[in-house]
């Protein structure tokens, strides 16, 4: 029965997507929780529970097709994000083949593009950071670029469209035609932009990484120009759109919990668990979808063949099945097997590079800012329910310092 | 009992023979469960804990230095350390291990952790001879790859189970000559069935391997010298070889425990399912528990016989439920019923199992196929799903762990997308059972057991 205090799990769903509880959408997973497998009005299934999520992103009856009626492309025009084996794994080899030798040795140099990010606020009096627009956002952006091998003067153009099309992931019907009009525009320049550069590519390859998808050896033939392009999309979103939440993210806990803070600046090694606990507590992704291919048990229910499936993982990163005081940030947290990067065969390729820019980004935040605070808290968040982020994350500090220790 | 027994143990001294993964994990363990009392590590071995499945593969090839294996501490457990001074015997009552250089170490609580060695070769028909190798220690891995990369014109492998084929598979890497024996009709048939077996017979072959199946040594045969010169099999027929590897099992340690009073063999020391050791006439014995390799216990998800799993997963699992019990009263004990779970690196491929495949009567292949690089397999016994096996498919056998672990219908509908339209189970095919009988062993004889 539904009533005032029991709202069904259609309307928690809605309550978690509402901009108005984009700051601390956590109250309503929260009760969420309470019914860790649920099934909505439109027939489709809200997954909560953590045991029940990690199963099915592990799951073989599990498609990543999340039969989104607004998803038009043919199923070979779509990312591997969204293919199943085997065409998913003949993409994914190509992808990490691809990308894990170029993201390897990184370190020293994701060290310096922080440091020349945060030189430019060095001074010796109190000043002003926005975190999101002058370290979150131009450090993955940068990094992206360069892997891909994108101009640097066309950074800006690359960037702004990322940011255009993120809004596309979300829930269509929390869209405005306006909004749709406009992602069909961003997405019609985004093909134009990587159809150029692929075209100069071609004619002279680099190193790179595209030009390394372009020319990879694959028996398989599955890079063909039109999934090329949709990688190239694919890699240019997941690829920052994520980061620059998990660092803002991370900066927010750090500056509601000023003993972590302190911590971090005197054991920079806290780095690595603290990100971990980020990518627990308050995940850069904080849903993704699945659909049954066959019936599936769980939890004492049965989801039916062909049924869409939500899972909730910023849900069920708050599990308290699976994590003690799940509501608290424990920087050091033992046993985080969270699920800030899905598991199972979707596991995120770029996890070892995220990893790397916020453990390098929140310890120099750490290192270098004397006495920061925030400027408003909850700060403005922006529109996007699945990869959620602060718009803005304004700093005041005494001291922006330079640095003195390796950043790395 | 004392009020301290029955409250768990906090404080006092506990005893960990066998300093390897169970040993550390567990006196980790007991300091994360709150123990602040005084512990003591013993250790046959000279070394720190290391890793030992690096040892049949990275060591061997040559990627990986020994001094690269030392396994991480999860957090410091200001410990006494005894290594190098192997336990030679226990006095129960005593509350006491005596130390092979005749010391004697007193103890409120002891964990047994001496795990496994190899079965060696019988000396009367070669054993002793110079060229014969097993694959255990560190040791072992530095005398086998001094022997490889010392350029045999062949090596002779004996047993294609998991060390066998990752020893094999090492070989190859080198560019050496191997011939492999089998007592089955394929490799890997004990464990996973003739019918994934089958598959990796054309791993075997493929590399180009010499694999002789339904073949054994008769006697292994040297030079005046001393060293080997070439091995006989059950076949009549001979190979040359300088360097052969005895890869037929393992063999637990538990002779110090002799006249102990403990149910204890070749095959393990029996506990009961929260880690106790038990007598030999069956009755727990308050302070003495298991873990590791060395255990051998009723696993309520299979019972009617007892488990062993030299499994690394195993050891950490049952080190954790030993360690937890050791320090919690009788209202928080544990039961260890771990899902088993192993992995294997062989011929370039990434080889994953869950449950416990050897009970299964038939299996059957869910994603991909035999003959492609990638698939997924499942067990199942009377109809429900008891075990699955994934090549170079890691990620998604957690998700037939789930199954497994709730007993799903075989086959089981899963409706995959690199599965075949149409699922079609066969006899699983292992060595010793008639074609669609259940195993003989599911009683009496020791559990399944297999590599890591």
């Amino acid at each position: 029965m539904t009533t005032a205090t029991t709202p069904s799990a259609t309307d928690l769903f809605a309550r978690a997507l509402r901009y108005e509880n984009r700051a601390d959408p956590y109250p309503h997973y929260a009760r969420m929780l309470r019914h860790p497998v649920a099934r909505m009005d439109d027939g489709s299934w809200l997954i909560s529970g953590y045991q029940e999520i990690r199963q099915l992103l592990h799951d073989p009856r599990s498609s990543a097709d999340r039969l989104d009626p607004q998803n038009k492309a043919p199923k070979a025009a779509r990312s591997l994000l969204l293919q199943d084996p085997p065409r998913h794994d003949q993409l994914r080899r190509v992808v990490t083949q691809e990308f894990i030798p170029r993201i390897m040795g990184m370190r020293d140099h994701l060290g310096e593009l922080v440091a020349r990010l945060l030189d430019a606020h060095t001074g010796t009096g109190p000043g002003q950071l926005d975190v999101v627009a002058d370290l979150a956002y131009p450090l993955p952006v940068t990094v992206i670029c360069e892997l891909l091998g994108v101009p640097r003067e066309d950074e800006p153009l690359f960037g702004s469209l990322a940011r255009r099309l993120t809004r596309g992931l979300d829930p269509v019907d929390t869209q405005t035609e306006e909004e749709l009009r406009e992602l069909d525009e961003a997405r019609g320049e985004l093909i134009n932009y990587l159809e150029g550069l692929i075209t100069q590519r071609r004619t002279s390859p680099g190193d790179d990484l595209l030009s390394g998808l372009m020319f990879h050896p694959d028996p398989d033939q599955v890079m063909d120009p039109i999934q090329l392009r949709v990688t190239l999309g694919l890699l240019l979103i997941a690829g920052h759109e994520t980061t620059v939440n998990l660092i803002a993210n991370g900066t927010l806990a750090l500056l509601r919990n000023p003993d972590v803070l302190a911590r971090l600046r005197t054991d920079p090694d806290l780095a690595t668990p603290l990100v971990e606990e980020v990518l627990r507590y308050d995940p850069p992704v904080q849903m993704s979808g699945r659909s049954a291919l066959a019936d599936i048990d769980i939890a004492g229910t049965t989801i039916p063949k062909g049924s869409r499936i939500r899972l909730m993982l910023a849900a069920g990163n708050r599990d308290a099945n699976r994590f003690a005081d799940p509501d608290l940030f424990v920087p050091d947290r033992r046993d985080n097997a969270h699920l800030g990067f899905g598991g199972g065969i979707h596991y995120c390729i770029g996890a070892t590079l995220a990893r790397a820019e916020a453990q390098i980004a929140l310890a120099a935040i750490a290192r270098r800012l004397q006495s920061p605070r925030l400027v408003t808290d909850p700060p403005p968040y922006r529109e996007n329910a699945i990869l959620r982020g602060p718009e803005h994350l304004v700093v005041a500090f005494e001291r922006l310092a330079p640095d003195s220790a390796p950043a790395a | 009992m004392t009020a301290s027994a029955a409250a768990g143990l906090r404080t006092g001294r506990i005893v960990v023979v066998g300093a390897s993964l169970a040993g550390l994990r567990a006196a980790e363990a007991l300091r994360d469960e709150g123990f602040t009392g005084e512990l003591t590590l013993i250790g046959a071995e000279p070394h720190a804990p290391y890793d030992r499945p690096p040892l049949s593969k990275g060591v061997l090839s040559g990627r990986l230095n020994c001094d690269h294996i030392v396994l991480p501490r999860v957090r410091n457990i200001d410990a006494r350390w005894l290594l190098g001074t192997p336990a030679t015997g226990l006095d129960v009552p005593g509350r006491r291990v005596e130390l092979a250089d005749g010391r004697g170490v007193a103890y409120d609580r002891l964990l047994i952790a001496t795990g496994t060695r190899a079965r060696p070769w019988p000396v009367q028909t070669g054993g002793r001879l110079d060229g014969v190798h097993v694959l255990r220690t560190r040791e072992d891995a530095e005398r086998l790859r001094g022997a490889l990369v010392a350029g045999p014109s062949r090596v002779l492998v004996i047993g294609a189970g998991f060390t066998g084929g990752e020893v094999t598979s090492s070989c190859r890497e080198l560019g050496l000559a191997v011939t492999v024996t089998q007592r089955s009709a394929t490799p890997l048939a004990s464990a996973l069935g003739g019918v994934i077996g089958r598959a990796a017979a054309d791993w075997y072959r493929e590399a180009g391997v010499d694999l002789r199946p339904h073949t054994t040594v008769r006697t292994l045969e040297g030079h005046p010298s001393g060293r080997l010169r070439r091995a006989v099999l059950s076949d009549g027929t001979t190979v040359d070889a300088e360097v052969a590897v005895v890869a037929t099992g393992a063999l637990a340690n538990t002779e110090w425990l002799a006249g102990s009073g403990l149910a204890a063999d070749h095959r393990g020391v029996v506990s009961d399912a929260g880690c106790r050791a038990l007598t030999a006439d069956g009755r727990p014995v308050e302070d003495v528990f298991v873990a590791g390799d060395v255990a051998r216990w009723p696993h309520p998800r299979y019972p009617g016989q007892l488990m062993r799993l030299d499994h690394w997963d195993n050891a950490v699992a049952q080190a954790h439920t030993a360690a937890h019990n050791i320090t919690h009263g009788p209202g928080e004990q544990l039961v260890h019923r771990p899902l088993p779970a192993f992995w294997s690196q062989q011929f370039g491929r990434y080889l994953k199992s869950i449950g416990v495949p050897a009970l299964a009567d038939q299996v059957v292949v869910t994603q991909g196929s035999l003959d492609r690089r990638q698939f997924v397999a499942t067990y199942g016994l009377h109809g429900r799903l008891v075990g699955a096996v994934a090549v170079d498919s890691p990620r998604v056998l957690d998700g037939y762990a789930a199954l497994v672990e709730a007993g799903a219908p075989f086959p089981p509908v899963l409706g995959a997308t690199d599965g075949p339209a149409h699922l079609d189970p066969v006899d699983a095919a292992f060595p010793g059972r008639a074609a669609g009988s259940t195993p003989d062993h599911a009683l009496s004889a020791p559990a399944p057991t297999a590599h890591r």
